[in-house]
């Protein structure tokens, strides 16, 4: 059996894992601090905000003329999409962990877990590219 | 405190699940609904993100006493007892799933008691089921979602009356497929001073099983752990202890995957989504504080009383009653 105790790979994958959680959670808070004191003005007014979440996302969309997607890349300066990057980020770090481990994966020549790993990358980036929505 | 805490809980339980009759609006009815919404802002905006918080705070608690995950608490209930659309209720309760197990994998892995090596085929047989259970979802009226949502949660209820942990399972010969990737070792299990040299059989047959968990997880914004952990400990002839753990950390993948379709959808929303994070991790480290304190069986009955009533809630919601 490969793994006798801990390997080198759920090593690396773990302290990526933790380094990462960490930075995004301090964004997450930093950010929804900027949006829920209004520190910079949200799209959509706080106060308006139950008028909104109520409604079937179709509706909200057309309501809002948000266009969903990546659009609110474009919509940063507004501090309800500014919460975004933090949640990209979050999303993103499973993405990033795999990546990490595949050098490792590469020098012990385990070819069924690079596959694993590369297709598992390959379907969170085609989930994440927003071609299948 | 023992006898005391479970009944503590279940009383908060009761009674919020009593006052969320003005949080809702009572009504079901869309055009009431809306207009009941509306003049819900007699309650201002703000009242929303602390009761979420506290309720959210309350459902980690649970989560970690019972020893289920947050995701399968969360959308029942929330999507029960808030005006909350179930569209952003389900891509929240991805994102809570997502960061319950993303804070918990670090240490997981550290200490040996996931397995990558293990979890990674099966988190790719969830993360291809979550994506499609994720598209498929948006593609059927909110009522369906409803019904089977109210029906899923029941099952899931009922999943937990039946399902019979098995701490250490009887060792079997490692399956073909389990071969081929050369998953088994050792772990060291801490409360008993041992090493236990495992293994998992039934591979093959199980990935095709956690596809359909993987489905079910990314339509209604479930975490996985309710249908992973029986599989793992039962099917595959893992180690609790090593199922709870492994499963936690597939679900980092399996939510991270549906998530993404339901932040490209719109489906998500930082007013219900950051309190509901930050509660259910403040909830999940309260609970693992009093855990040595409480009575697992009596709150385990607790949470399975819960969800069969946010079950049944969801369910005649579901079907207009």
């Amino acid at each position: 059996m490969k793994d006798s105790y801990l390997s080198d790979k759920q090593l690396a994958y773990a302290k990526l894992l933790d380094i990462s959680v960490k930075s995004a959670s301090l964004i997450l808070v930093l950010f929804f601090v900027i949006y829920i004191f209004e520190a910079t003005s949200p799209d959509i007014p706080l106060s308006e905000l139950p008028h909104y979440w109520h409604l079937p996302l179709e509706e909200y969309l057309q309501q809002t003329n948000y266009n969903a997607g990546w659009s609110w890349l474009g919509l940063l300066s507004k501090s309800d999409f500014l919460n975004y990057i933090p949640l990209v980020l979050l999303a993103g770090i499973s993405i990033l962990c795999y990546i990490r481990i595949i050098p490792i994966l590469a020098a012990k020549k385990d070819k069924w877990y690079i596959v694993i790993a590369i297709a598992e990358i390959a379907i969170l980036i085609l989930a994440a590219s927003g071609v299948l929505t | 405190m023992n006898t005391k805490l479970p009944l503590i809980l279940f009383w908060i339980v009761a009674c919020l699940i009593l006052l969320s009759g003005p949080l809702y609006g009572i009504t079901e009815n869309p055009s009431q609904l809306q207009q009941v919404s509306e003049e819900s802002s007699s309650l201002p905006w703000w009242s929303y993100p602390i009761f979420l918080f506290i309720v959210t705070c309350l459902i980690g608690i649970l989560a970690v006493l019972a020893g289920v995950g947050g995701g399968v608490l969360f959308v029942p209930i929330v999507s029960s007892f808030f005006p909350f659309h179930l569209d952003f209720v389900r891509g929240t309760g991805l994102f809570v799933a997502m960061s319950l197990s993303l804070s918990a994998g670090p240490r997981l892995l550290n200490k040996g008691l996931a397995n990558l090596r293990l979890a990674m085929p099966i988190a790719l047989a969830t993360s291809i089921g979550a994506i499609a259970g994720a598209i498929t979802s948006f593609s059927l009226p909110t009522k369906t979602i409803q019904t089977a949502l109210g029906a899923t949660i029941i099952s899931v209820s009922l999943l937990m009356l039946i399902f019979k942990k098995t701490d250490i399972p009887k060792k079997e010969r490692p399956g073909y497929l389990s071969k081929i990737l050369e998953i088994g070792g050792i772990y060291h299990e801490d409360t008993k001073s041992i090493h236990i040299e495992w293994n998992v059989h039934r591979l093959g047959r199980s990935l095709v099983l956690f596809i359909g968990i993987g489905f079910i997880a990314g339509m209604f914004g479930l975490g996985a752990g309710w249908a992973n952990v029986p599989m793992l400990n039962l099917f595959l002839g893992l180690p609790l202890k090593m199922a709870v753990a492994t499963s936690v950390f597939t679900i980092s993948v399996t939510s991270t995957s549906a998530s993404w379709i339901y932040l490209n959808q719109g489906a998500v929303l930082p007013i219900i989504l950051v309190p509901s994070i930050a509660g259910i991790m403040i909830g999940s480290r309260i609970g693992a504080k009093i855990l040595p304190k409480a009575s697992p069986v009596a709150i385990r009955y607790i949470v399975i009383v819960v969800l069969a009533l946010a079950g049944v809630r969801s369910l005649l919601k579901g079907v207009g009653i």
